[in-house]
């Protein structure tokens, strides 16, 4: 119940970060909304965690405001994302494109999780074939501080 | 195998060390340049102590120059700039710096209180050069050659060190 209840406050204040977003009043929605989308997968350079859409810094509005007027010039949203990366490099992508340079970015994890799994089941095999007189015996269970669960 | 136990541990540990050690060498803020060994981003803007002087990309042609972003707003500029000052008096390049974001008064001022190092400052008031050459963090310090193509970006603080090691060397193979 407990953790339910921490799950909701941080899922709280996720939300509330997300209705903070600061993003420039332009006239035609549209725009806007792709806007914030483009910018949404942009990484602010000032403020490493923080998406452009996100940031108050300086920079990040200037580059909203750029990314706003090329929507406006009739950009497409692959044309911005490439006149980003071309000055920022792909750095700014928080979808980094697959290259040599990303390959164990991409699937590091993807290899670690089935190795440690294998691992795992290579200990647990191990042990299951240990004969008892391998392990400690249980400790007789003592009323105390021990009965104190977590 | 009996040793395995003890030493395998033992060799995720090491890894681990270095891995953090690493870590703790890399600095986040130094995300590498696109823009290396491409051509410099063209421009075209007024001097900061002549607003009826404009200075375009391609009138520093054929020399090798360097670019150093700066403002008077900027913090870290001012812990640089004396070395940029010192450095300037070796006349090894012409410095060109880049008045980011800032007004002529406030960047003039700044000049005359602090010294002078660059044969001209450019003035980039929006900012809009800047995001050219991919600026986020002022002072930012770009090297030129005599094609027009970038060399080398230094972003932050010019240190005693990054001069020696690294700047000093390429040009004067650079201009070798």
């Amino acid at each position: 119940m407990a953790k339910l209840i921490w799950v909701l406050f941080f899922s709280a204040f996720a939300l509330l970060g997300h209705a903070k977003e600061a993003v420039l009043a332009a006239q035609d929605p549209v725009l806007e909304a792709r806007m914030v989308r483009i910018t949404s997968e942009l990484r602010c350079l000032v403020c490493q965690n923080q998406t452009i859409a996100d940031s108050h810094a300086a920079l990040a509005v200037d580059l909203r405001n750029q990314v706003m007027e090329q929507l406006q010039q009739g950009q497409s949203d692959q044309q911005i994302i490439d006149y980003m990366t071309a000055r920022y490099g792909d750095f700014v992508l928080y979808r980094p494109p697959l290259k040599a340079s990303t390959v164990v970015l991409w699937f590091g994890p993807g290899l670690l999780l089935p190795i440690s799994l294998a691992a795992l089941f290579v200990v647990l095999r191990r042990r299951s074939r240990l004969p008892p007189e391998a392990f400690d015996p249980d400790e007789p269970e003592t009323p105390g501080p021990e009965a104190h669960r977590h | 195998m009996k040793y395995l136990k003890f030493l395998l541990p033992l060799g995720v540990f090491l890894g681990l060390v270095v891995f953090l050690a690493a870590g703790l060498k890399l600095n986040p803020r130094e995300v590498p340049s696109p823009l290396i060994d491409k051509p410099a981003p063209a421009f075209s803007l007024t001097q900061l102590e002549n607003p009826a002087q404009t200075i375009r990309r391609d009138d520093l042609l054929g020399k090798v120059w360097m670019l150093n972003v700066w403002a008077s707003w900027c913090v870290a500029c001012r812990q640089e700039h004396p070395l940029l000052v010192k450095f300037a008096q070796s006349k090894l390049l012409p410095i060109y710096g880049l008045n980011y974001k800032d007004s002529r008064p406030d960047g003039l001022q700044w000049l005359a209180r602090f010294g002078n190092p660059y044969d001209a400052s450019l003035f980039d008031q929006d900012g809009r050069v800047g995001i050219d050459w991919g600026v986020y963090g002022v002072p930012e310090t770009f090297i030129i050659d005599r094609q027009g193509v970038v060399r080398f970006k230094h972003i932050g603080p010019l240190t005693p060190d990054v001069i020696r090691s690294r700047i000093e060397p390429l040009v004067r193979k650079l201009n070798g």
